[in-house]
């Protein structure tokens, strides 16, 4: 961003730009140097962009008919499902939009895992992601809590006690949450406000991860380090554009299919049931885009480890770039590596599935051997592959031919063969 | 290209498993062709009508149906009664309205405004008529099970003699689709209870169907416009996806790299 050189055609776009250099941004975004061998799994980044100013919108427009109180939350819900023209069709957007964001945040941060992306010199921008996730988790929670049915008062009567496994202060913590001695009116009203709050400090953090993204660049599927500009890429407007765009309409059909034809079928029955303080709901189960983390929270038989291993699961995310010690990023390259990943994928979607089912028996075992690998995967597996796996061959460049299996490093890496290209 | 489709495909797929994954006792439901069903689902108006009369007769003495309004009956996607018939049928019912300049409360015919008349004062005196159990309010009720319409339907059709060995209390009745089988609302239905307008026959299977298509109205009002707007967005997504496919092929084509 820094090393870009742009002067604006007109006089007035001279003086302008010398004064906020807004059209340099401008001129940077669309010439931005993208390697052109990025696959359809790069085209996520602009999917979530796009989930999140949904969401922000389409909540904008629902808090305007809203009303964060206690005795009218689902009430006013009703209302504008009934009553408020398109009602229905902007809260069945934000709703299913939260499941079609996760959707597309697990999809991008595997695809990271696959191709290395959190590797140097990207780890800001990882690091940055896993904080956005985080809030996203958060938002997600509150913004199930506000239509106040009995899965939102709850799961957060169950999400909120966590805090009570804290020694010493635990519960003059999950008291001072509440605003009193049960989750009421004064935790809907402050959920209420702070998931109108963390969208726009999730905005902001979007800008620091693309800024942070276009200080390296892309990383890209065979995870070698690109010269910019150069035969390996293309300019960001038009080609990654249209591209995007047009995984964005794919999206967009899968988004619509819910929205109209199956708007319920992600969230739980029992929220469609006023708030009972005086009945408890037979299983009390997350979300779908939670039920890996609920797994871990209750494999662990003692509340605080218990609380301590679901924090750690997500916030081990964060050390990956340090954990994985192996040089080369993209897992094509990598044949143990890639199988590992695959596990590790198996592994997550098991933990979703017991997550949903009753921590009992055999299910019970399961998500306890699950999460034993999840960690076992961060912690033991990842650093000691770096050292131990034979990689495969890595090409030069983009462009050049594969190498097709070929052992002789020293000739792949020969300059003279890198100035031929130029 | 062909592993974005294939994942496309799988996410279909699983669509069609998702509820089972919450649904944490498996409980085969009786069902029907419901008519509001599939991508051009509609209700049968008829059907809605017959339901509303099930629900008058038989269902509204304990249970309410509060987010809803006479109004509702005439608007379009709904039972469609005429205006004059919704209104009429409004002002079958007493409507306590007030205080008037006098300071006291008053009745008054119904008007299409008005919610749906409560059968109780509140839950306390709902409570206290039923042995302890609250009639649930309807107007979500289908949304808010499990299985849905086939729940509701089944449910209505579910009540039998207990099996040996299953002792039930003063004012518990046996079903076999209820959770845990025991349940304080008594057979309702019957052959013949009521008599329907259009001539159609009341058995206890026609109403249950009648009445569970008229709650499926009750808790998604909008199913019919979100159905024809859904097909209309979704065929103009695929037209343009196809259009912008195209253009991508175009753009990329200037440079050797397949996309």
């Amino acid at each position: 961003m820094s090393d870009h050189e742009y002067t604006p055609k007109s006089n007035f776009g001279k003086w302008f730009n010398d004064r906020l250099p807004l059209l340099t941004l401008a001129n940077h975004l669309t010439d931005y140097p993208t390697p052109k061998n990025l696959n359809y799994w790069w085209t996520f980044g602009g999917i979530l962009t796009f989930c999140l100013v949904t969401q922000i919108v389409t909540g904008l427009v629902l808090a305007m008919h809203y009303i964060a109180h206690a005795d009218m939350a689902f009430d006013s819900v009703e209302h504008i499902m009934r009553d408020v023209n398109y009602g229905w069709l902007i809260r069945y957007i934000h709703a299913n939009g939260a499941s079609m964001f996760f959707l597309a945040v697990y999809i991008h941060i595997f695809r990271s895992l696959f191709y290395g992306s959190y590797k140097a010199p990207r780890e800001i921008i990882w690091i940055i992601g896993i904080i956005i996730y985080l809030l996203m988790m958060a938002a997600a929670f509150m913004g199930y809590v506000l239509p106040w049915g009995q899965m939102s008062f709850w799961g957060a009567t169950v999400i909120t006690n966590l805090f009570s496994a804290i020694p010493l202060v635990g519960e003059g913590i999950v008291t001072w949450l509440w605003g009193g001695y049960s989750v009421d009116n004064p935790t809907l009203t402050r959920f209420f406000t702070l998931h109108y709050l963390i969208p726009f400090l999730i905005l902001g953090l979007v800008v620091l991860h693309i800024w942070a993204l276009h200080v390296p660049g892309n990383n890209n599927p065979i995870g070698i380090d690109v010269k910019k500009p150069s035969k390996d890429t293309v300019p960001f407007h038009p080609y990654i554009v249209i591209k995007d765009a047009f995984a964005l309409l794919m999206f967009m059909i899968v988004f619509a299919f819910f929205v109209f034809y199956t708007p319920n079928i992600l969230g739980h029955a029992d929220n469609y049931i006023e708030a009972n303080p005086l009945v408890t709901p037979a299983h009390i189960v997350p979300e779908w885009y939670l039920l890996p983390f609920y797994a871990i929270l209750r494999s662990v038989p003692d509340k605080l480890m218990g609380v301590i291993a679901m924090l750690s699961a997500i916030f081990i995310l964060a050390a990956l770039p340090w954990l994985d010690t192996s040089k080369i990023r993209s897992a094509v390259f990598r044949p143990l590596y890639r199988q590992f990943y695959w596990i590790l994928v198996a592994d997550v979607l098991i933990l979703g599935y017991v997550g949903a089912m009753p921590a009992e028996g055999l299910y019970l075992l399961i998500a306890r051997v699950a999460t034993a690998y999840y960690f076992l995967h961060f912690l033991v597996i990842l650093p000691i592959l770096g050292y131990k796996e034979r990689t495969l061959p890595v090409p030069l460049s983009i462009t050049e031919p594969v190498l097709g299996g070929s052992s002789n490093l020293a000739a792949a890496r020969d300059d003279s063969r890198l100035e031929k290209l130029k | 290209m062909k592993k974005f489709l294939k994942l496309f495909f799988y996410i279909f797929f699983l669509i069609p498993f998702l509820p089972q994954v919450y649904a944490a006792e498996k409980v085969e439901y009786l069902t029907t062709d419901w008519s509001f069903k599939g991508l051009f689902g509609k209700f049968d108006r008829s059907a809605l009508q017959r339901g509303y009369h099930v629900y008058t007769e038989v269902c509204s003495s304990c249970h309410s149906m509060k987010y809803l309004s006479y109004r509702n009956l005439a608007q379009e996607g709904g039972p469609e009664f005429t205006e004059a018939e919704a209104k009429a049928i409004a002002a079958s019912f007493e409507v306590t309205d007030g205080p008037n300049s006098d300071g006291e409360m008053f009745t008054r015919p119904g008007k299409l405004s008005d919610k749906f008349v409560m059968p109780y004062e509140n839950v306390k005196a709902a409570q206290a008529a039923n042995g302890g159990a609250y009639p649930p309010d309807m107007s979500v009720l289908v949304k808010a099970r499990g299985g849905g319409v086939d729940y509701i339907y089944s449910l209505l059709q579910g009540y039998e003699d207990p099996p040996p060995g299953v002792t039930l209390d003063d004012g518990v009745y046996y079903n076999k689709y209820m959770y845990g089988n025991k349940i304080k609302m008594s057979n309702q239905l019957s052959d013949g209870l009521i008599e329907y307008s259009d001539g159609t026959k009341a058995t206890v299977e026609q109403m249950s169907k009648d009445v569970t298509t008229f709650l499926m109205w009750a808790a998604e009002p909008h199913l019919e416009s979100r159905h024809k707007m859904g097909f209309k967005a979704i065929v103009y997504l695929i037209i343009l996806t196809i259009l912008v496919y195209f253009s991508m092929k175009r753009i990329w084509s200037r440079i050797e790299t397949k996309v």
